[in-house]
């Protein structure tokens, strides 16, 4: 059907020529080899942290472990100079927390400035939005100062209470609630509840699949993260699995497979949020057109 | 479009229900929920982010090493030091050149990513996936594999073994500025770590492109290819062109993870938050040039933004957003 109808009058824009049998087989050539190259370096992890040391540092380059070493899953955790259990675990609790309270904080900031009349409220938001000019990367060293003044260096509270107050995430969360259908609201209202009601009631459940784009860019954000925890971190039982793996660059000894091995296992969390929640994902990046 | 049908009939309803009663409860109460919603949120914001921003305005005017109550006003002296500083003015270089290299090349290859993915017929969402996967991973873990395994300076790196197979010699990807391959390196951790990201973007703008512009520029005899492509796809995705570029420059700006990770013991190409992390956080600990410098960079960073907006237009049709 579609093949024959370029052909017959006006050609129709997706399947002109190049939707053709040759100009198809090029496409996807091309998209393999890219896609191959993008997959790479997720092999090279998953070869490196099966190898041996030998293997890996030998003269032959081998694209398949000869003999693979199921046993190097657990060398991270047996490592003496590095706690990599207890960076994990201190990843993931800064993690969820920080996605927690990024949600909470910033989607109830976002509603306010969005649907309750206040005469000040376009003041707050301009208040707001000039943090969008003044990039976080920029304010570590006042964060750092301040943090430490209030003696939350190595604490979850210093690594997870300053990143909440994301002037960006509000932002998204005011423009999404601008275009959150009205009448919803109304017919809650009507039915006695008061804003803060409405929101949990009727503004939340209906907006679950916004709250879980953000969900998903705040976390992984959150797991990757690496400049702060590194300040905050001054202690290595407060390191976060990020600060972790870059100690071991630093290292002395270079031990190949327990790095990589490490590596994996960062990574593998995020890759089950990633392929899970990747709908959401995708979806809130094209919705909001940025990172939270 | 659809709404107005609804309207009609959902209006009359509730109309005539919340007249007076339950609007007049809520309208005396909406300062008290106002702060109710925001408050939270703004303290921390005044907390965390004005305080540290007012505080470092604050030191920058003061001698302040291993201390952050300083006593000794220097007015802008630290300000000369952080602007003669070669390092720190290195570090302004080092960033222009990387952005240089890396937005264009992001922009390019997330394009071209982009309108590959949308010309897929099968396997679409496969492909998608697989450039979108590395945003998954962190800049540390990427950083590692750069230089443990692909950029490695001996041979049994990839990039070693496979300018081996044509007898090129080892390469030490990383250990020398002169000939600067370390931005080869960098450049490339960076566009597979980003890339999928933006192509997402770029792809959301692709489906939005109306057809019928395809259908006119045909009529017109536009070829398909680079003819539809220069005259229809492009200008189609101006606006978000534009928000692409500017976050890429942002976030080049605020390069910090893989520099520091690939290159931690050298002394060439530190960007500028490298530079203020060492300033600040280095053996001297000295607040107050590091906060000059995190002024004068967040000063940089607004002007660079304002002028690309100017320059590109931004912000100009997002007021009906």
């Amino acid at each position: 059907m579609t093949t024959t109808a370029p052909e017959i009058g006006k050609k129709k824009p997706g399947s002109s020529k190049r939707g053709g049998v040759m100009g198809n087989t090029g496409l996807y050539i091309a998209t393999g080899v890219a896609g191959l190259l993008f997959l790479l370096p997720f092999y090279l992890i998953v070869r490196n942290s099966l190898m041996t040391d030998q293997e890996i540092t030998g003269e032959n380059w081998k694209w398949f472990p000869t003999d693979i070493q199921w046993g190097n899953i657990t060398e991270p955790f047996n490592d003496v100079t590095v706690d990599f259990a207890q960076s994990m675990w201190n990843s993931v609790v800064v993690a969820v927390l920080h996605t927690t309270g990024i949600l909470l904080v910033c989607s109830l900031a976002g509603y306010g400035l969005a649907r309750i009349p206040y005469k000040h409220a376009n003041k707050v938001f301009y208040l707001v939005l000039t943090t969008l000019m003044v990039p976080t990367a920029v304010t570590f060293v006042p964060s750092f100062v301040l943090v430490s003044s209030l003696g939350w260096v190595d604490s979850y509270r210093g690594l997870i209470i300053p990143g909440l107050f994301s002037g960006f995430t509000c932002f998204l969360f005011r423009q999404y609630f601008l275009g959150f259908p009205k009448e919803l609201e109304e017919a809650a209202r009507v039915d006695g509840l008061g804003y803060w009601g409405a929101y949990w009631r009727v503004v939340v459940p209906n907006s679950l699949n916004f709250f879980a784009a953000i969900a998903t860019i705040t976390f992984i954000n959150g797991w990757n993260s690496f400049l702060w925890p590194l300040v905050i971190g001054q202690d290595p039982s407060a390191w976060t699995v990020q600060v972790a793996l870059s100690s071991y660059m630093t290292n002395q000894t270079v031990n190949f497979h327990l790095i990589f091995m490490a590596t994996a296992i960062s990574i593998l969390p995020l890759v089950f949020v990633f392929l899970f929640l990747q709908r959401w994902l995708v979806q809130g990046i094209a919705q909001t057109g940025i990172k939270g | 479009m659809s709404t107005t049908t609804t309207r009609g009939v959902a209006q009359p309803a509730p109309a005539k229900v919340s007249k007076d009663r339950p609007r007049r409860g809520l309208r005396a109460s909406s300062t008290f929920n106002f702060w109710l919603f925001t408050g939270p949120f703004l303290i921390g914001l005044i907390v965390f982010v004005f305080v540290p921003i007012g505080w470092s305005i604050y030191l920058s005017f003061f001698e302040a090493r291993f201390t952050v109550t300083p006593s000794d006003f220097v007015g802008f002296e630290n300000y000369k030091q952080v602007l003669t500083d070669v390092d720190f003015l290195n570090s302004l270089v080092t960033f222009t050149v990387f952005a240089a290299f890396i937005v264009p090349a992001t922009w390019a290859l997330s394009l071209g990513l982009a309108l590959l993915v949308n010309r897929l017929r099968f396997m679409r969402a496969f492909f998608r996936s697989v450039f979108f996967l590395p945003t998954a991973v962190s800049y540390v873990a990427a950083s590692l594999i750069w230089k443990m395994s692909i950029f490695n300076g001996v041979r049994f790196g990839l990039a070693n073994t496979v300018i081996g197979w044509f007898g090129v010699d080892n390469i030490a990807w990383l250990a020398s500025p002169d000939p600067p391959w370390y931005w080869l390196v960098i450049v490339t951790v960076r566009l597979w770590l980003q890339s999928g990201f933006y192509m997402i973007l770029f792809i959301a703008a692709l489906q939005n492109i109306p057809r019928e512009l395809y259908e006119a520029a045909s009529i017109d005899g536009a070829k398909p290819g680079w003819q539809t492509f220069r005259y229809i796809t492009l200008p189609q995705l101006r606006a978000t062109s534009t928000a692409v570029i500017l976050l890429l420059l942002v976030a080049a700006y605020q390069a910090f993870d893989e520099f520091f990770n690939l290159l931690s013991k050298a002394t060439w190409g530190q960007p500028p938050l490298v530079e203020l992390y060492k300033m600040a956080l280095g053996e001297n600990q000295n607040y107050g040039a590091g906060s000059a410098g995190a002024v004068v960079l967040t000063m940089l960073i607004c002007v660079v933004t304002l002028l690309q907006g100017k320059i590109m237009g931004f912000g100009r049709g997002e007021e009906g957003k």
